[in-house]
């Protein structure tokens, strides 16, 4: 794992109206990782994705890129630095072919024409690379299972050369085998090389797969711990806030269920 | 699979790539192998251009029986002329039916692109083909503006182009003025739109043969690039059937043209229009932005989609076109009227895109489907005109069909939702 850190955000907050919803957080991703962004609810995990995306622009604080401060005011600046966002509605279009939805809005092109061939031939070694397994890149979106759209979603996110990924709660809505390829995929943005940050409910993905979790918590840091020295009630009472919380009563009450 | 035994250069490749999904689907190859296919396509509810080809072999057969003029070269011929102003107005409706939305106003929009060529050409005696030009381009505007308010302002295309509907009706019979109709002056371009026809029976036959290799070198082509990148691509022989086809279907047409009055000049120009808005939507970037617009507006925008330029643009084309078409109505009807483009103008439209197998619900569609649907649409007023029925008949007629053919379309909708497809 390198240590080269690619985005950091520094004292970055954010208020809407009444709400605070950001306070002096701060995020480090360096490439090579993958960081798991967690939190309850409203802890302002989906804001933080969104100031880095450039869909809502900081209100303090600075967002560092590759060691010098940027400005990402607009969805645009975000991609143009390389940093590519899933987001959890998958953003794909129904009724375009895989090749299509990949290159959607940066097609392959002479002039004005497209380029199919082009584009075909690079969406099977992305896909390829990725160890993606779809039935036809020439299918409609919508002939997919969840877990190919979710994967397709993400291998479209790496068309543009990014170094770091966002994935906005990538298996949320995915089965067991569909989750362990959205991982697996997880796993290969991180051999890469490419810094991901992580926004999951789903402690045992985040256990699987990442290096270090950052815990949000009312919209402030609540700690950033590594994964491999930290057990799960650590996460969840950082998550919740506290060691007494219905997470863990409900476990010691099933635990004293299971001893009788 | 009969993949295993009999290996066929695409099932070579299909095995050469590397790690293929089990569930995938791949096609047998020989003719087993399209049959099942076709099959697995219908019952997935991907009906395509079927229904339409089997109704119009129908209404043929229904037609010729009743009246053995039908199929003749002059019907025939005739049926070729008379598509050419509708379906120039279909074409433009196709692009807006693939955003998903709806443009009630072509009717009108025809109306007043005829008035405007009209007024200006025969009352300030502009020239005719200035006038004629300055009539499609008012009909881009306003197609422009329909596309302004629907885009910037988030108006429902319905409700604007159901305003430009009522309004630009009365715009053109504003227009027209204390004129109730003006005649096309005997040497008007617009007079040769529908008039005109090339005599020499090597007109139609060079254009069957143009198509027939233009077709069948663009397949070849195609195929050979995509075989040198190591793709997938579509055998010969199906290549060399599919140009056969082509070149039976163009030739026989140029045959009947050639046995009435020759290659109308009104069905080149409508055949262009097809070429090229088929070029656009399905080979440049434009194309891929408005089916993406249709399929999912908000995917579009977040990939970096100008979303309402599409949208304006998309109208636009509605419009002009719609203004062209209404050229092609003037020279059919011999002049500029106040009621051009009214009654069920609008309708038959809107019909022959959907009959030819455009969804009504967005991002799913071919240019194609004009020329299909409005054929469909004018061989039947052909054969009750010539079996001398009502328009009151024709009416209702063309409304079964359009209902008929919207059925079928929620009908395909449906399966291939539960087939996983959209």
């Amino acid at each position: 794992m390198s240590n080269d850190i690619v985005l950091a955000l520094r004292g970055v907050s954010k208020r809407f109206g009444a709400v605070q919803a950001l306070t002096d957080v701060d995020l480090e991703v360096r490439a090579g990782e993958v960081i798991a962004l967690v939190g309850d609810n409203g802890a302002g995990k989906s804001t933080l994705v969104k100031t880095v995306a450039g869909v809502h622009p900081v209100d303090d604080g600075t967002i560092e890129w590759e060691g010098r401060p940027v400005t990402v005011s607009r969805p645009h600046d975000a991609q143009q630095l390389g940093i590519a966002t899933v987001y959890q509605d998958l953003a794909l279009c129904d009724n375009l072919d895989v090749v299509a939805n990949l290159f959607l809005g940066s097609e392959v092109r002479h002039a004005a024409l497209l380029d199919e061939i082009a584009m075909e031939k690079r969406a099977m070694e992305l896909l390829d690379t990725l160890s993606i397994r779809i039935p036809d890149v020439r299918i409609p979106v919508a002939a997919l299972s969840g877990g190919q759209r979710q994967v397709v979603a993400i291998a479209r996110a790496l068309i543009g050369d990014p170094k770091v990924v966002i994935l906005d709660e990538p298996t949320a809505a995915l089965g067991v085998e569909q989750t362990a390829q959205v991982l697996d995929l997880v796993e290969r943005l991180r051999e890469r090389g490419l810094g991901t940050v992580l926004i999951s409910h789903n402690m045992a993905d985040v256990q699987a797969v990442a290096d270090r979790v950052a815990v949000l918590r009312l919209g402030r840091n609540n700690g950033v711990f590594t994964v491999a020295e930290t057990s799960h009630e650590e996460i969840v009472s950082a998550i919740t806030g506290a060691a007494d919380n219905a997470v863990t009563r409900r476990q010691a009450r099933t635990a004293k269920e299971a001893a009788k | 699979m009969s993949d295993a035994t009999t290996k066929t250069p695409a099932a070579e490749q299909a095995d050469a790539a590397p790690a293929s999904d089990p569930r995938l689907l791949r096609r047998e190859s020989g003719l087993a192998g399209y049959l099942s296919d076709f099959r697995r396509r219908i019952r997935g509810g991907e009906l395509g251009s079927l229904p339409v080809v089997v109704g119009l072999v129908v209404i043929a057969v229904v037609f010729q029986s009743l009246n053995h003029t039908f199929l003749s070269a002059d019907s025939l011929s005739d049926i070729s002329v008379y598509i050419a102003g509708t379906g120039i107005m279909a074409t433009g409706i196709v692009f807006v039916l693939l955003l998903g939305e709806i443009d009630l106003s072509v009717g009108s929009v025809a109306g007043v692109g005829a008035a405007v060529w009209a007024v200006l050409s025969v009352v300030h005696k502009v020239p005719d083909g200035l006038a004629a030009l300055l009539a499609v381009v008012s009909g881009l505007a306003i197609g422009a503006l329909h596309g302004f308010f629907f885009a910037k302002v988030g108006v429902p295309a319905f409700v604007v182009t159901l305003a430009g509907f009522l309004g630009w009706s009365g715009l053109q019979i504003w227009l027209m003025g204390s004129e109730g109709s003006i005649n096309t002056p005997g040497d008007s371009v617009v007079e040769d739109l529908t008039g005109y026809y090339f005599q020499d029976i090597s007109a139609a036959y060079g254009l069957a043969l143009v198509a027939t290799l233009a077709y069948g070198g663009a397949q070849l082509l195609g195929a050979r690039r995509r075989r040198a990148a190591g793709l997938r691509s579509r055998p010969y022989g199906e290549i060399a059937v599919r140009s056969a086809a082509m070149a039976a279907l163009a030739f026989a047409a140029a045959y009947v043209l050639n046995q009435s009055q020759g290659l109308p000049l009104a069905l080149v120009l409508f055949l262009a229009v097809l070429v090229i808005a088929d070029f656009a939507v399905r080979r440049t970037t434009y194309g891929r932005q408005v089916f993406a617009v249709g399929g999912n507006a908000e995917a579009a925008r977040r990939a970096g989609i100008n979303v309402e330029w599409v949208r304006i643009t998309v109208f636009a084309i509605a419009g002009m076109l719609a203004a062209f078409g209404g050229l092609f109505i003037a020279s059919l009807s011999g002049g500029a009227t106040k009621s051009l483009g009214a009654g069920n103008t609008l309708m038959n439209v809107i019909a022959a895109a959907v009959i030819g197998g455009t969804s009504l619900f967005g991002g799913r569609g071919k240019i194609w489907s004009a020329l299909l649907g409005i054929l469909v649409i004018q061989s039947i007023q052909q054969g009750l005109n010539l079996k001398g029925m009502a328009s009151e008949i024709q009416y209702m007629i063309t409304g079964a069909v359009l209902l008929a053919a919207v059925v079928i379309d929620s009908v395909s909708r449906r399966t291939q939702k539960t087939a996983g497809r959209t």
